[in-house]
């Protein structure tokens, strides 16, 4: 028996915590809140599969150095490594912010991101969100930084009406912070070590509360560093969390000698996916924790999971009419909202009924999805898998796997069918709207299950249904449960659409 | 006078052109340059060379040995 959307967050909710905005839909979140992330899709992962989010880069200018940025090519922890951007300037950026609203309805959001920090560009980053907010006031704002320069800048963040604010804190320890900052330039001067560590988290940690107490949302990034600030990371969870960060995004380090990142060139391990997991789900009881986070390009556009910014190049902008249409934008985002409140999600007595009895199994499944919350895509055109986590609780979004594209003019390339599986391996089915008959096979001999009675139906109502007879498989001793090893988090360059 | 950019590391981040107590620095075909005349080596203004200490890439702004040393007024 399946029901509406429920009311209350049920099959997210873990350890009695209060709110679940970032998992499902609205839940007990007050309407002013929901309003606010309804339709950011980094706010919320239901929003998520919906809506879709563009940053410019107008701000390369950055105030301190991170072992996990090479700033020679690209800021790693907001851009891919080895992509670089371009810059534009704030008038080529709203026009680029008009190009993409008038082509992708379901555009959002404007993030300014960097590549470098914006508010170590003020100028450039508040410029563009002022010509943004006159030419399309319906564009929610959004900005990210390293919080350096935060205090200075939280009454012109009010002023601009940016309702959303990313504060990378990866440390409160000055002592593992001189691990992640070779240094800061602050009040004209150059800090490093430990000096620049306190005076970093100081700041941001003001800043932290003074935008929490003007009621604008924050969200609090963090990179996990194997070796670093894994266990660290915990802490600094329970201190953002206290002083009003409205979400956490853990986020695994990216490292690769070819990144030219100090830590790429050390050979610094990068997280396993099952670490990454333990830490996100150790710190769930505390709030709100980001598990959709693509950690996406300084100059992205589109959904999270898709990459259109070659769409969307300086010489293209140039050319391309503007046709800013608030009206067709309002009535696509109205078609959006009524395809949300008619999707269907189980609530946890029909999980329960369906299992039969009680089971503490709990599996990873992979979804092939080109959004809309639905099993509707491809094996082989997937660009990336969304992983949900099955138990007799219900059905979890917990992780996503960028992949490299499989199917290429029709013929498989065995490589990349073998990087696919490395990189789902901790999974135990793959959800997919049609698959061909070789990665069928791999895939079943890797001990992985090619699901595709679902295509095209909702992601969660199917995650159950197939758990529901998975259950029952294994209690009647069809098949055996084993727990799976571990998945692979791709390093690589996310390949552009376009 | 005696700062320069090695513009072969320049990433042009533009973070110097901003801290330039003297105005100095300028942006020309992608990276960015200081004019020698204007540059004090931030003397008078500041501890340190500005340049120097927000540059991302060490190294990139250096003394140019070519010009004699600024000298600050008497």
């Amino acid at each position: 028996m399946l029901a509406a959307e429920p009311k209350s967050c049920g099959i997210s909710v873990r350890h009695g915590k209060a709110s679940c905005g970032a998992h499902g839909g609205q839940g007990d979140l007050p309407p002013a809140i929901w309003d606010k992330v309804k339709t950011h899709p980094c706010y919320s992962v239901e929003a998520h599969h919906h809506y879709a989010r563009m940053h410019v880069a107008v701000a390369p200018a950055c105030n301190m150095q991170c072992n996990y940025c090479n700033r020679k090519y690209d800021c790693a922890n907001e851009s891919r490594p080895g992509v670089t951007s371009e810059k534009l300037t704030p008038e080529q950026a709203a026009k680029k912010v008009l190009a993409v609203a008038s082509r992708i309805p379901q555009m959002t959001v404007l993030g300014i991101a960097g590549p470098g920090d914006p508010l170590a560009n003020p100028d450039k980053t508040f410029r563009t969100f002022e010509l943004v907010a006159k030419a399309a006031p319906d564009i929610k704002l959004c900005l990210s930084t390293n919080g350096l320069a935060l205090p200075d800048h939280v009454d012109a963040i009010a002023r601009l009406n940016i309702e959303h604010v990313t504060i990378t804190i990866n440390m409160l320890d000055p002592e593992i912070g001189a691990q992640i900052y070779p240094w800061i330039f602050y009040n004209h001067k150059r800090y490093s070590g430990v000096e620049a560590a306190k005076i970093l988290t100081s700041r941001q940690l003001s800043g932290l509360e003074m935008l929490s107490a003007r009621g604008i949302l924050c969200k609090v990034n963090s990179v996990m560093i194997p070796g670093i600030n894994e266990r660290h990371l915990v802490e600094v969870n329970k201190a953002v969390k206290s002083r009003g960060a409205f979400l956490h995004n853990i986020m695994p380090l990216i490292a690769a000698p070819e990144h030219g990142t100090m830590f790429g060139l050390k050979g610094r391990r990068v997280p396993r996916t099952s670490e990454l997991k333990a830490l996100q789900d150790a710190c769930e009881g505390e709030m709100n924790m980001m598990r959709h986070c693509r950690q996406c390009r300084a100059d992205a556009v589109g959904l999270l999971g898709e990459d259109r910014s070659a769409e969307f190049t300086k010489e293209k902008i140039v050319t391309m009419t503007v046709n800013y249409d608030s009206e067709a934008r309002k009535a696509n985002q109205a078609g959006i909202e009524a395809e949300r409140r008619a999707r269907i999600m189980p609530r946890q007595e029909d999980v329960g009924e369906h299992a039969g009895g009680t089971s503490d199994i709990k599996v990873l499944i992979a979804v092939a999805t080109k959004g809309a919350g639905l099993v509707n895509e491809h094996f082989g055109h997937a660009k990336e898998f969304q992983v949900y986590e099955v138990s007799q609780s219900g059905a979890k979004f917990v992780d996503h796997r960028r992949v490299g594209h499989y199917c290429q003019g029709g013929h498989g390339a065995p490589d990349d069918l073998a990087a696919i599986i490395r990189s789902i391996n901790d999974c135990h089915a793959v959800f997919v709207a049609r698959i061909g008959g070789r990665p069928r096979g791999e895939l079943h001999k890797a001990g992985i299950e090619p699901v595709d009675q679902y295509a095209h139906e909702f992601i969660e109502t199917s995650a159950i249904a197939w758990f529901s007879s998975y259950l029952k498989k294994v209690k009647s001793g069809e098949i055996q449960h084993v727990d799976r090893g571990d998945g692979a988090i791709r390093q690589d360059p996310m390949m552009s659409v376009a | 006078m005696p700062f320069k950019i090695i513009s072969s590391q320049c990433t042009g981040c533009s973070a110097c052109e901003t801290e330039c107590p003297n105005v100095a620095i300028f942006e020309k075909g992608g990276t960015f340059v200081i004019d020698p005349k204007k540059c004090t080596e931030c003397i008078g203004h500041f501890e340190e060379a500005q340049c120097v200490a927000v540059c991302p890439v060490d190294k990139t702004c250096v003394i140019d040995t070519s010009l004699p040393r600024y000298q600050p007024p008497a």
